[in-house]
């Protein structure tokens, strides 16, 4: 996974509450083989129109917001199924953080298992980062993990707060595999005594 | 029960036995003895293991075989459909690049994931099992811990041969007395969903115990352990048995010889001790239970199939009151219509809950001598190409195929529509399967879940129908 240290990038505004997962990424997108590609159908039934063409409201069918690499957002972000691919649809667009009131779990923790930083703030604080989002080639936002801070463009800084031990995980780019990998001693041994009480279970 | 330890329920034996680690907040590190992998949800899993320059670390304990896209036409010229193609032939080269067993396409073992776990002897008592697919609870019927995962999780036990997961909490489900006649452990478990509802079940494990549990066979008994998750728990189980081990001894991947003898005598220490403590518990009486269908479009709206299309004014809030219309005008139905008086346009005998040979053998029963009723469309799906051939060494597949019966070859198949077996828009089917939900079976598609047997009365009739009416007791 990769590190999430500090970004500085374009915040795109998306307020509209409860955005579940089949709006991040619809059902018939998961016949595919792979997390990477899944960005050109993220938010598609917004995005496009039914002739398949791009639909110009949208935000993220505009400049500079096509480069957006945050998203401000409404609250209860991500409900619905659990499906894997709205963060990977998410990475996939370049989204590296989601900023909004609260998210649904699923999504929430599927997030951090896909290096992607999602950030609860109050109402009001968010309601000021999307009028950020809207300054269009302005609506710079710098987020840094390690001192827990959002920098807004007028330089004024806003303490989040997060799971110390997410924190850690993503600062260094450590998935759950790695962590559990980091206990591989420990499952060495699990597995040596199970080999020699039900050996028939081992090829 | 060990000397000062409490007495323990199967799931905390289970459980306890595959702690790793227990990590400072409570997440446990669980060692999981068997992976099954099918083509839908373990592509992008494989492919986070590529980009890491990681390795399967047991390729012992994980067997992979397609299902969920693979057509149940005759496939011995490929698949047409591009995209279930590739998800196949993606399958086909990771387990080649990572040595995973694998039970090719046209390999007679070949089958639902769930139907060939326990076929094979993968599945044993006191294991834990894992699969990125909700209906890993089936394999909870021969006494081992099972669930489905997340693709994410699918690759931490690839990788890993683990799971970060924090206990459940017990809930005794006991089915007291004898099933009467016409009624299987599908009316079984569609009256546990009717009583407790769809999330009845929500951060348990259920154990089914009681008599008419007991008196089921092994296929029965993963029916209803199939449909714990639409229960709302992530698994269910049966404690294991001499019908158990009956059932395991002498398949392919079951222990033989000197390790079968010490296997059953660790199994027979599984059984939840006298006095274990539940969370939850639930009893029902099995005399009580009729033939059941669902009307609505999630599996709790269960009906004895005498009875009617219930009238949502009768619910006690506006919300569900609301929920109820909706569903019934998905389903086209309208209240007081007599179950009974409702025709069928597809009847699908299949699925994981119902695709073995005993399901194949019951619906059999009603099919014989008859005729699939006038347009109707009728087919059969074995759960894996073993049951097929089983089914055929037994001339089911002839009595099927004389009452107008399609028999198809093995796979998920119309239980979900993801290959070409689909219902259109507004067609109404008896299906053996466990989901409801709009569009499972295609998009508009609405679905009477019931049992093999209900489900060939129906065929026959034309319209949802009691099956003790066309069976001599
Ligand atoms: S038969 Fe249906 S429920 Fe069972 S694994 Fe296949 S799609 Fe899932």
């Amino acid at each position: 996974m990769q590190p999430f240290t500090t970004l500085t990038g374009i915040a795109a505004p998306l307020p509209i509450p409860n955005v579940d997962t089949d709006k991040i990424i619809p059902a018939r997108f998961l016949k595919t083989i792979k997390r990477s590609g899944l960005g050109r159908n993220l938010f598609d039934a917004m995005r496009y129109l039914p002739d398949g063409s791009e639909n110009p409201d949208f935000i993220l069918n505009r400049e500079p917001y096509r480069r957006a690499e945050i998203l401000v957002a409404g609250p209860n972000f991500g409900c619905g199924s659990s499906r894997e691919h709205a963060p990977w649809a998410l990475l996939d667009f370049g989204i590296r953080c989601v900023i909004a009131p609260d998210f649904a779990d699923i999504f929430y923790n599927n997030c951090f298992k896909n290096g992607i930083l999602p950030i609860k703030l109050p109402q009001e604080i968010c309601d000021a980062l999307m009028e950020d989002a809207r300054l269009g080639a302005n609506a710079r936002l710098t987020v840094d993990l390690e001192r827990q801070v959002v920098v807004r463009p007028n330089g004024e800084e806003i303490r989040f707060e997060i799971d110390p031990f997410r924190r850690h995980c993503l600062l260094n780019g450590l998935d759950d595999i790695g962590q559990t990998m980091a206990h591989a001693a420990k499952i060495d041994a699990y597995e040596a005594k199970r080999r020699a009480a039900e050996p028939w279970l081992f090829a | 029960m060990g000397e000062g330890t409490a007495p323990r329920t199967l799931f905390d034996k289970i459980w306890d036995s595959h702690v790793v680690e227990r990590l400072p907040d409570g997440t446990c590190i669980l060692y999981i003895d068997r992976h099954l992998v099918h083509e839908v949800t373990s592509p992008q899993a494989f492919e986070g293991l590529r980009m890491a320059g990681r390795r399967v670390r047991r390729p012992d304990a994980t067997f992979a075989v397609a299902d969920h896209n693979v057509p149940t036409s005759d496939r011995s010229r490929g698949i047409d459909e591009p995209e279930s193609r590739l998800q196949v032939e993606t399958l086909e080269r990771n387990v080649a690049e990572f040595g995973v067993p694998y039970f090719p396409l046209m390999d007679a073992r070949q089958g639902i994931v769930h139907i060939v776990g326990p076929e094979q002897g993968i599945s044993q008592p006191g294991l834990t099992i894992v699969c990125g697919d909700s209906h890993t609870s089936t394999h909870g019927a021969v006494g081992a811990l099972a669930f489905g995962i997340g693709t994410s999780e699918v690759e931490h036990v690839l990788a890993t041969q683990t799971l970060l997961q924090k206990p459940a909490k017990n809930m005794l489900i006991e089915v007291q007395g004898r099933l009467p006649f016409g009624c299987t452990a599908k009316d079984i478990i569609l009256a546990i969903i009717g009583r407790i509802g769809t999330a009845g079940g929500t951060g348990h494990v259920i154990e089914y115990a009681g008599e008419a549990i007991r008196d089921l066979d092994m296929a029965g008994r993963m029916t209803v352990c199939n449909m714990s998750i639409e229960a709302g728990a992530r698994a269910g189980l049966v404690a294991p048995d001499e019908k158990t081990f009956a059932y395991l001894k002498g398949r392919p991947y079951a222990p033989k010889g000197e390790a079968w003898e010490r296997a059953v005598a660790y199994w027979k220490t599984l059984p939840s001790d006298p006095g274990a403590r539940y969370d939850t518990t639930v009893t029902l009486k099995a005399d009580e239970i009729v033939p059941l269908v669902t009307w609505g479009t999630s599996p709790e709206d269960v009906v004895p199939i005498t009875g009617a299309v219930p009238d949502p004014d009768s619910e006690t809030t506006e919300a569900r009151r609301a929920a109820k219309r909706r569903m019934l005008e998905y389903m086209g139905l309208t209240p007081g219509t007599r179950m009974q008086d409702i025709r069928v346009d597809v009847v699908f005998i299949g699925s994981c809950t119902n695709g073995r040979i005993e399901d194949l053998r019951a619906a059999a029963a009603v099919a014989k001598g008859r005729k699939v009723a006038e347009g109707v469309r009728a087919m059969v799906v074995p759960g894996s190409g073993l049951v097929k051939r089983q089914a055929e060494d037994e001339g089911l597949d002839r009595i099927f195929r004389e009452a107008g019966f399609e028999w198809r070859e093995a796979g998920c198949s119309m239980c979900l529509g993801m290959n070409p077996d689909q219902l259109r828009p507004g067609q109404r089917c008896a299906s053996t399967s466990n989901r409801n939900f709009e569009g499972r079976q295609g998009p508009g598609g609405r679905t009477h879940l019931m049992s093999p047997a209900m489900a060939a009365a129906a065929a026959v009739t034309g319209r949802l129908a009691d099956v003790r009416q066309l069976v001599a007791h």
